[in-house]
C-alpha cells in the first residue's frame, strides 16, 4: 500500500489539525466515504456530520458543519465550515449552540439567511439527539 | 510672552496627553497581538479555498451551469467597491490611506466609463466618503457591536453583497482593505471578489496525469463554494484590517508619545528661561533701586 495520508483540517478561524493518518471517513455530499492512502484525486462537498480520523495516536471524531474536502497526492484537506472535536462536545455546549441557532432563525431577514439557519438548526437537533 | 503660570498649565496638559497616548499605545499593542494571531491563523483557510476554487474552475469542461458569482454575469458596467475601514480613528493614516485609494479607484473606473457603487464597512470610511461621494454609497455596515471579528460578521457583509448581486445591482465587485504586513507596514489592497479572479501563479498540484473526480459535479460544487468563498474573503479582509488598524494605531500613538515628550522638554526649557529672566529682572530692579538712593 502506498505511504501515508496527510490529513489537514482547516476551519475559517485556523488550521486545526495537520497530521499523518491511516484513514479518514468523510460525510461526503453523496454518501460517506473512507479515504485511504493512495486515493484517486477527488473533490467532494461535505454534509454536516462526523469525521472519523484514524491516526497512529488514536481515533478522533470531529463534528463538522459541512464544507469541502480535496484529496490529491496522499494529502487530504478538509475545509470545514465549523469543526468541533466530539470529545469537547457536551450537552450544555450543544444546548447553547441550539439556542443561538434558534435565535438566528428568528433574526433571519432574507431568504438565504433563513435557509442557512434552518439547515443549521436541523443539524444541531440531530447532534443533540445523538448526544442523548 | 506667556506667564509662568501659562507655561506650567501647558506642560501639565501636554503631560496628561502623553499619558493618554502612552496608554492607547499599550492597549493597541495588546490588541494587536490578538488580532495578528487571528489574521494569521485564518490565512490557511482562505488560501486553500482560493486554490480549491482555482483548481475546480480551471478544470471545468464548460461554463454551463457555473454560478455567476464565479464567472461573472457577462457585463462589466457597474462596479461595487467594498471599502473596509476601521470603526475608530486615532490610528495615523490608516483610514485615510484606504479612503484615498477608494477615491483613486472610483476615478479610474469612471474614466473607463463604468458606474461605481460603494459599500462601506466601518464607520470611518463611511464618514469620509459620505462627504463627497454620498450618491455612490448604497450600503453602510457598521461592525461596532463586534468586539472581536468572528465569522458571523463576515457572513453578514457577504449576505449583503450576494443580495445586491442577485438583485443585479452590480456586475463586478472589488474588495478594498488594508492588509497586515508587519507592525510598521500595512498595504492597502484591492482584490476582485466577483467574478473570482484567481491570483497569478496559483500552483496546481501535479497529479501525475490523473484528473480530479468531483462529487457532486463541478457546477454544483462551485455553487456551494461560491457564496462560501465570498464570506471567507470578506472574513480575511476584516481580520487583516483589524490587525493592520491596531498596528497603525500603535505606531501612531508611539510617535505621538514621543512628540509629547519633545514638547514637554521644549516647554520646560522655556519655563526655566522665563523664570530665570524674571529673577534677573527683579535683581536688576533691586540693585538699581539701591544705587539710586
Amino acid at each position: 500500500m502506498a505511504g501515508e495520508l496527510r490529513f489537514e483540517l482547516v476551519a475559517p478561524e485556523r488550521l486545526l489539525l495537520d497530521l499523518p493518518v491511516r484513514m479518514v471517513t468523510l460525510p461526503g455530499a453523496e454518501g460517506d466515504m473512507g479515504i485511504l492512502p493512495g486515493h484517486a484525486p477527488l473533490i467532494t462537498g461535505l454534509r454536516p456530520g462526523v469525521l472519523l480520523v484514524d491516526a497512529a495516536e488514536g481515533e478522533e471524531r470531529i463534528l463538522v458543519g459541512g464544507g469541502v474536502a480535496e484529496i490529491a497526492l496522499d494529502r487530504l484537506t478538509v475545509l470545514a465550515e465549523e469543526a468541533i472535536n466530539v470529545k469537547e462536545l457536551d450537552r450544555a455546549r450543544l444546548d447553547r449552540m441550539l439556542k443561538d441557532a434558534e435565535e438566528d432563525l428568528v433574526d433571519a431577514r432574507d431568504e438565504g439567511a433563513r435557509t442557512r439557519a434552518e439547515a443549521r438548526l436541523a443539524y444541531l437537533r440531530l447532534m443533540r439527539a445523538a448526544a442523548g | 510672552m506667556p506667564s509662568l503660570k501659562d507655561l506650567r498649565v501647558r506642560i501639565g496638559s501636554v503631560r496628561s496627553t502623553q499619558k493618554i497616548t502612552k496608554a492607547m499605545q499599550m492597549v493597541a499593542a495588546a490588541k494587536l497581538r490578538r488580532a495578528q494571531e487571528a489574521a494569521e491563523s485564518a490565512r490557511p483557510y482562505s488560501q486553500r479555498m482560493e486554490r480549491l476554487i482555482g483548481s475546480v474552475a480551471g478544470n471545468l469542461p464548460s461554463l454551463e451551469g457555473v454560478p455567476p458569482l464565479i464567472v461573472g454575469n457577462g457585463r462589466q458596467d457597474v462596479h461595487l467597491i467594498l471599502v473596509v475601514t476601521a470603526e475608530r480613528g486615532l490610528c495615523g493614516s490608516f483610514n485615510s490611506a484606504i479612503v484615498r485609494r477608494a477615491r483613486q479607484t472610483i476615478e479610474a473606473l469612471r474614466r473607463e466609463g463604468r458606474q461605481v457603487k460603494l459599500l462601506c464597512v466601518g464607520r470611518k470610511g463611511y464618514e469620509a466618503l459620505r462627504r463627497d461621494r454620498a450618491d455612490l454609497i448604497v450600503e453602510y455596515i457598521t461592525l461596532r457591536e463586534y468586539r472581536n471579528i468572528d465569522f458571523s460578521a463576515a457572513q453578514r457583509v457577504a449576505d449583503k453583497v450576494m443580495e445586491l448581486f442577485a438583485a443585479g445591482a452590480f456586475d463586478v465587485c472589488h474588495l478594498l482593505y488594508s492588509a497586515f504586513k508587519s507592525v510598521i507596514a500595512q498595504a492597502v489592497t484591492l482584490q476582485q471578489l466577483v467574478p473570482v479572479k484567481l491570483p497569478e501563479g496559483t500552483e496546481q498540484p501535479d497529479l501525475k496525469g490523473a484528473i480530479y473526480e468531483y462529487e457532486p459535479d463541478e457546477a454544483e460544487l462551485l455553487a456551494t463554494l461560491a457564496p462560501r468563498n465570498i464570506a471567507v474573503q470578506v472574513f480575511k479582509a476584516l481580520l487583516e484590517g483589524a490587525a493592520a488598524e491596531q498596528a497603525a494605531r500603535m505606531t501612531a500613538m508611539d510617535s505621538a508619545t514621543r512628540n509629547a515628550g519633545e514638547m514637554i522638554g521644549k516647554l520646560t526649557l522655556r519655563y526655566n528661561r522665563t523664570r530665570q529672566a524674571m529673577i534677573t529682572k527683579e535683581l536688576i530692579e533691586i540693585v538699581s533701586g539701591a544705587e539710586a538712593l
